[in-house]
């Protein structure tokens, strides 16, 4: 059942500026949280359009404000997304975001809400977004090579089974892919504190891996800074000391497993910034899943892999998240939010290439269109990170 | 044979449980997946799933090795077989 990596394809939408997304949303993005009322509006009126709504975007500045700018923006530009409505309370930073995703080629229009009130931007926003409802239901995917396909990955609600089972198969599947010119992704700084001499020592040169430990430095300076006690419950989580996690030493071994045993990493980057090549990225981000699902969502990744143990039932709008578990007890009591099983491997019944085997074929299945657990059941956490309080 | 819990390597003192309903007394068989070998302890204390069994005594200020690597500082007597969790194990970090 191995795949021949070397002349694999997928069936994806070709965008305008020549990369491939494996979805085709319309989605409706509110410039902050005054506009998602308007915004949710659209949603509802156009059938098939994606309201995003979120609570934030008002009175940020300085490296936050480029944070939010960025993870809209990116959102935005990502392939799976087909075309945008911006809503804004004014039209100034409506336009910024308007502006840095019509650079792509995409088909986007924005509406600022003041001088016209809700009802009247709703008309004018719902006349576009039905527009692009129809340009984007006459789309039709096009067979590409796997060297287009962007893959991210961040686990969630770990356990020790994950450090057995579900991360290594994630492993298995980056080291597959990683010589086929695929763009992977992974990061969660925080949780890498233990392991983080065992990344150091992945980085493809001595440039990246300063960079590593600048990025782990600081995030451990920031811990230090507001920490009031060792963090027990926080990170690690209290599902993940449920599930017999003890240590963030511990947890971090597991979560490194999900970069394999043989790819390096070719370079970091820092929240929803764009890889600017192929390979193996480390990205400088939180390690609450729906904050790093929506970073990598902006940094342009098109599929995702999240690895469960205890059951995090985490999704997002436009980033289809295929779920794997090694947890017998998860895999039963929460079977509807599991896409890949990988139990069989803690009863020795599967070997971790055949484990790795099932995720790569759910991996072209969802690419081609399937859905995933997380789509079909709703999941659509879009969560902004934020780097400090407003002004 | 089934397997009750899995080692990661050679010189990892704990093992995880991978199935449910282990009780204090029962005899477990243990695969260490590096070197594909199978061991067997006897469990000394009801230990969930997911959770881990100590494969040998520590004594407080012990290092807790799993993956090769250190995963923390025992500050509670642990004998091999007993349940090792942040009741006996703290992070070396924070």
């Amino acid at each position: 059942m191995a795949i021949d990596l070397s002349r694999a394809t997928f069936w994806g939408y070709r965008r305008e500026n020549g990369r491939v997304g494996v979805r085709n949303h319309v989605i409706i993005l509110p410039v902050d949280d005054i506009s998602n009322a308007a915004a949710e509006a659209v949603g509802n009126n156009i059938k098939g359009t994606l309201a995003l709504p979120h609570p934030y975007g008002r009175l940020q500045f300085g490296a936050d404000l480029d944070l939010h700018f960025r993870t809209l923006i990116g959102t935005g530009c990502n392939p799976n997304v087909a075309a945008v409505v911006v809503i804004g309370i004014e039209e100034g930073w409506t336009a910024r975001v308007v502006d840095a995703i019509k650079a792509t080629g995409k088909p986007v229009a924005g509406f600022g809400i003041e001088l016209h009130g809700d009802h009247d931007t709703i008309m004018r926003a719902s006349k576009a977004a039905k527009q692009f409802m129809h340009h984007a239901s006459a789309l039709r995917r096009e067979e590409r090579p796997l060297s287009e396909l962007w893959v991210s990955t961040k686990c969630g609600e770990s356990d020790t089974t994950s450090g057995c089972a579900s991360n290594p198969t994630v492993g298995n599947v980056y080291d597959k892919l990683y010589g086929h010119g695929v763009t992977l992704c992974f990061g969660e700084t925080s949780e890498v504190t233990g392991g983080e001499h065992l990344i150091a020592a992945r980085c493809r040169t001595p440039e990246i891996k300063a960079q590593f430990m600048r990025m782990f430095d600081r995030y451990q300076e920031m811990i230090n800074r507001h920490k009031t006690d060792d963090l027990s419950e926080s990170q690690p989580t209290k599902g993940n000391i449920a599930g017999g996690l003890t240590t963030i030493e511990e947890k971090a071994l597991g979560n490194i497993q999900k970069i394999g045993r043989k790819c390096l990493v070719d370079g970091v980057i820092d929240k929803a910034e764009t890889p600017t090549g192929p390979g193996l990225w480390f990205m400088d981000s939180s390690s609450a899943a729906a904050e790093m699902v929506t970073l990598c969502a902006a940094s342009g990744f098109v599929v995702h892999f999240f690895p469960t143990g205890q059951g995090n039932v985490i999704g997002n709008p436009i980033l289809p998240v295929i779920k794997l578990c090694g947890n017998p007890r998860t895999v039963r009591t929460m079977s509807e939010h599991i896409d890949v099983d990988v139990t069989g491997l803690l009863r020795k019944e599967m070997n971790l290439d055949q484990a790795g085997d099932a995720l790569m074929d759910m991996m072209f299945q969802t690419a081609n269109g399937r859905l995933t657990s997380a789509e079909v059941l709703g999941h659509r956490e879009f969560v902004l990170t934020r780097l400090y309080e407003s002004a | 044979m089934s397997i009750h819990f899995v080692v990661h390597e050679d010189g990892d003192g704990v093992g995880v449980v991978v199935v449910e309903g282990i009780k204090a007394g029962q005899e477990l068989t243990g695969w260490v997946m590096e070197q594909n070998r199978d061991i067997t302890i006897v469990a000394k204390d009801p230990i969930p799933i997911g959770h881990k069994v100590a494969l040998k005594d520590h004594g407080v200020g012990d290092t807790v090795i799993k993956y090769g690597v250190d995963i923390g500082r025992v500050v509670a007597p642990i004998t091999q077989g007993q349940h090792l969790h942040v009741h006996n194990v703290k992070t070396k970090r924070w």
